[in-house]
């Protein structure tokens, strides 16, 4: 399989992952899209030395073609799967480690 | 030095957070338990691709620009801490807005991770004596406090048996 065709699996995996598997729902709030878009600069800056000095190097045969800031347009998609697929995972944890029972009965009521 | 090129990137990428954790409160690297829980599923799984793009030759390295070191599946060490780095940097982000502008994330609930402060401890210790003795303990502990924090602290120091947790 292409790059380019694992890149949209995996932005596709990523986005059912936080809606329907964890059901962490970030993809539905602001506080992503704020974050997203500052990583989103980051990352064409990082990913650009890393593909304009040819530290990283495509076979064109597996890419679209297309480039933003040096490096492949399934970048993007694919530091959007990672990116949101950590963060879909940092809120899991968060809500499970939030609800372990040796806090959360006895806290739950005390806080009403 | 050039093959210190791809590390020395991702360098940058930690240094250029670091200020969220220092004076933001992002308290990401202050949670070590979930922030490696977070990151084993990710790396997991982007390791798996970056394996297999790497034998598929999607994509390869400027050996003179690498560290040269291999893991299995022909994976460059900077490419595994590529996976750690790029993470713990997209969680002090979110974290880092969360602390300026107060956006919910849907895991407000949480935010003591008690095993990750070393409070349980103390808490479990101070228990009789309240939770004033517990705020005590954490703050010693160098928690970088949220508002939040008494009334985990609170939470803590109420459930019975919870030190042994």
């Amino acid at each position: 399989m292409s790059y380019t065709a694992l890149a949209v699996l995996g932005a596709a995996a990523a986005v059912a992952a936080d809606l329907w598997l964890l059901r962490t729902r970030l993809l539905t709030r602001r506080i992503f899209w704020v974050s997203y878009a500052i990583i989103v600069v980051f990352q064409l800056l990082s990913n650009g030395i890393l593909t304009g000095f040819g530290i990283v190097v495509y076979d064109p045969g597996a890419i679209t073609g297309l480039r933003i800031a040096y490096a492949p347009v399934e970048d993007l998609l694919f530091g959007f799967a990672l990116v949101t697929h950590t963060l879909t995972w940092w809120v899991w944890w968060g809500r499970r480690l939030g609800r372990s029972p040796r806090r959360h009965p006895a806290a739950t009521d005390r806080r009403k | 030095m050039r093959h210190l090129s791809y590390l020395a990137v991702l360098a940058g990428c930690l240094l250029g957070t670091a200020p969220l954790e220092l004076f933001l409160g992002t308290r990401v690297y202050a949670r070590p338990r979930r922030l490696l829980l977070t990151l084993l599923p990710v790396v997991s799984i982007f390791v798996a691709w970056d394996v297999y793009a790497i034998a598929a030759g999607h994509w390869s390295f400027d050996p003179r620009s690498i560290t040269g070191v291999r893991l299995p599946g022909r994976l460059p060490l900077d490419e595994l801490l590529f996976f750690l780095v790029v993470p713990v940097c997209a969680v002090l982000t979110l974290e880092a807005v969360r602390a300026v502008r107060g956006w919910p994330a849907g895991d407000e609930s949480d935010d003591l991770d008690a095993g990750d402060r070393g409070a349980a401890g103390y808490v479990g210790a101070a228990g009789a004596a309240g939770a004033a003795g517990a705020a005590g303990a954490v703050g010693a502990a160098g928690a970088v406090g949220g508002g939040d924090q008494a009334v985990e602290v609170r939470d803590a120091a109420g459930g019975p048996g919870d030190a042994g947790g």
